[in-house]
């Protein structure tokens, strides 16, 4: 069974902290694992998996890496693409037949008003990894929010997402505020005065509980802990941080998958690493369980409500019917320890509790053609 | 349910547990790195060994002297001499071992090592692995026949039950079973195995012989979540007239008609209960609830829990020795 793989080799942008720089390989890695692993299982099932792999260069052409998989026969494309590339890419006539299996972003848009009918999500989107913060805010009682938004597409997006979960989940924003100061360069000897005084300045006077900041290129938001005028945790893209997989994640067996990739890549898991892995193992499992290696047959099984896949956060994880999203808990961790896992305890819903995070069937603005 | 059959099952094994109720009830607590002695008369802990790091399945050799445990992160095996509760000598287990069986001689054990994907026989008077039998991802559940043919393991992430001939070491059968086999146990007579699924949230009874499923057992607790309902353990009576299944979060044990595969009753444990042991005359099962930290006790006369233990910190494997 061939699955392919297509991204597109993108300089990430250096983070705040110099100490998790950005791998070359994310993404890739993930889904080279689940192969291995899908291996494993095939053995006994005579079935075979390979990763056909089109890494596009920066500022290549994605359609042409598409092509040269299409051409090879490969019908199930991992991918690790923005969004706008996916959608072109999903869109062309070559893609007809194709089901492309999104490890690489989060954006709401695509599950939303752009969702397509060929693409699966296996990424957490952004409203479930805001939804997943804020109850586990409300479960705490701190349920003050001071909003700092950065200036990127993902940071307004996340910024209404935790707006839409604070009125879901009743905790109120008492305000929100654009992060405008720029530091300049990021380790320069005596920067730290600056950054110190600029946060305790832009934090002073306002009553709230928890910082919640929407940074999601890591230009600001490690600056903010420990810093704020009042003493008060910081949440969101850093700090507490909603993820589809963390480091330090060790519950239900994820452990045996840490240990298996930093074997394999010699570095830590990442969540697009994870996403990568659970598409790849979701093929796997719908090809083992439908015992087949058609693509049309996989797909529908994998959409179907016999399908689940178990991806070490200790439930059954299944596609939505309404939107391709991968429905899954959602962990909350910094970078040293596991907090708490969403969905909170008491969020019930009528059909699963991991509904609950997210956009619902009821709202969902996805209409797929 | 005919309740008739309860209370025949009642009445024999109340009776019988008069005579030999005293029992000691050894624990593995997995992040405390200890292991509990809990009285079986008086239901109290009396004393608290420490042994290798993250100690997870144990079991008791044939002779009743001797526990084993596998000491996950240690890498080896240990052997506890239970007259003078120290570690007496360790066992090469290969990577990780997580869970194991003992062969009906009583001088094999049968390793799954999670993290190498292998099967590990380990011969215990030479102390020297045997071989390595390779298999699925992530090597779990480990059951042997009563007669020691065959040996029954889980893999967690291949999701399937392997089923190997002891005498040539090679996987004969493998059955596809729901997410996440965890345990495998044979029932007494040895015409079926019974294998949890933890993600799956259901029981797969197979005939032995035919190595197919003949029955998908699944639970429905009121106000439980069904994502909660994550089976683990399974005990089951050597008449097979009653089968106890822990459901792990869910924290209830299911009770199980083991011939009609109807679930009988849900029985309040602690949180997150793991492993299941019965007593030696099948009066009680112990339960190990991992996140109350505590031991439940279930009277299987009445079918009630009786009473909770504390033990140490994440408790995960239980044994009685008579």
């Amino acid at each position: 069974m061939r699955i392919g793989w297509l991204s597109r080799a993108v300089k990430r942008t250096l983070p705040l902290s110099y100490l998790d720089q950005p791998p070359q390989d994310g993404g890739i890695q993930g889904a080279r694992l689940g192969i291995a692993d899908n291996d494993t299982t095939g053995h006994f099932t005579g079935q075979s998996f390979t990763l056909t792999e089109a890494i596009v260069p920066e500022g290549g052409d994605v359609a042409a890496g598409f092509r040269e998989l299409a051409a090879k026969g490969v019908r199930l494309v991992v991918t690790d693409l923005a969004a706008l590339e996916l959608l072109s890419v999903a869109g062309m006539p070559e893609a007809t037949g194709t089901t492309f299996f999104n490890a690489g972003t989060a954006d709401d848009r695509l599950r939303g008003e752009d969702c397509r009918a060929n693409i699966l999500h296996l990424l957490p989107s952004r409203a479930m990894l805001a939804d997943a913060l804020v109850q586990y805010l409300v479960v705490k009682r701190w349920q003050g929010l001071l909003l700092v938004v950065g200036r990127g597409g993902g940071d307004r997006e996340f910024a209404d997402d935790i707006r839409h979960g604070a009125l879901k989940f009743q905790a109120r924003i008492v305000q929100e505020k654009p992060w405008t100061f720029v530091p300049g360069a990021r380790r320069t000897d005596t920067g730290h005065f600056a950054i110190q005084a600029e946060v305790a300045r832009f934090t002073q006077g306002v009553s709230y509980d928890v910082l919640v900041v929407a940074d999601d290129e890591d230009e600001f938001g490690d600056d903010l802990s420990y810093r704020t005028f009042d003493p008060r945790p910081v949440a969101g893209t850093q700090g507490l941080v909603p993820t589809a997989w963390a480091r330090p994640h060790e519950q239900w067996g994820a452990t045996q998958l840490q240990e298996r990739f930093l074997h394999q890549a010699k570095r830590w898991m990442t969540d697009r690493d994870y996403a990568a892995w659970m598409a790849v193992r979701a093929i796997g499992e719908a090809a083992t369980r439908a015992k087949s290696a058609d693509p049309v047959t996989i797909v529908a099984f994998m959409r179907s409500d016999r399908f689940e896949l178990a991806a070490y956060k200790g439930a059954r994880l299944s596609f939505r019917s309404w939107d391709g999203q991968l429905r899954q808990p959602v962990l909350l961790a910094d970078a040293r320890s596991l907090v708490s896992v969403s969905p909170q305890p008491g969020f019930l819903h009528q059909f699963s509790e991991l509904d609950t995070l997210g956009i619902d069937k009821p709202e969902t603005k996805c209409r797929m053609g | 349910m005919p309740n008739g059959l309860i209370a025949a099952v009642a009445i024999s094994l109340c009776c019988a547990a008069r005579i030999t109720a005293a029992d000691t009830i050894y624990v593995s607590n997995e992040k405390d790195n200890t292991v509990t002695v809990v009285d079986g008369k008086t239901l109290e802990p009396i004393k608290t060994i420490p042994v290798g790091q993250r100690p997870r399945g144990i079991l008791l050799s044939k002779d009743a002297k001797s526990l084993y445990i596998c000491a996950s992160d240690s890498d080896h095996i240990e052997v506890l001499d239970l007259a003078s509760d120290k570690i007496a000598r360790t066992l090469p287990s290969g990577a990780d071992p997580e869970y194991f069986a003992l062969d009906p001689t009583g001088k094999l054990l049968y390793v799954a090592n999670e993290d190498d994907n292998l099967v590990t026989i380990v011969d215990i008077d030479r102390g020297e692995v045997v071989t390595e039998i390779p298999v699925g991802v992530e090597p779990e559940g480990m059951g042997i026949s009563p007669d020691g043919k065959y040996l029954v393991n889980t893999s967690e992430t291949t999701n399937m039950a392997h089923v190997i001939d002891t005498a040539t070491r090679q996987v004969v059968a493998n059955i596809l079973v729901d997410s996440r086999p965890r345990r495998a146990v044979w029932t007494a007579d040895g015409a079926q195995f019974w294998v949890s699924a933890e993600i799956g949230g259901s029981v797969s009874v197979v005939d032995a012989a035919k190595r197919e499923i003949v029955k998908r057992i699944t639970f429905a607790v009121p106000g439980v979540p069904t994502e909660a309902i994550q089976p683990v353990g399974i005990a089951i009576t050597r008449d097979r007239k009653l089968a106890f299944v822990a459901l792990g979060p869910g924290n209830r044990v299911a009770v199980i008609d083991a011939q009609s595969y109807e679930v009988l009753k849900y029985l309040l444990v602690g949180q997150r209960v793991w492993s299941l042991a019965f007593n030696l005359d099948q009066s009680r099962v112990y339960t190990t609830n991992g996140v109350s930290n505590d031991i439940s006790v279930i009277d299987v006369a009445s079918l009630k829990v009786i009473k909770s233990v504390p033990v140490g910190q994440a408790p995960w494997g239980v044994v009685s020795r008579p």
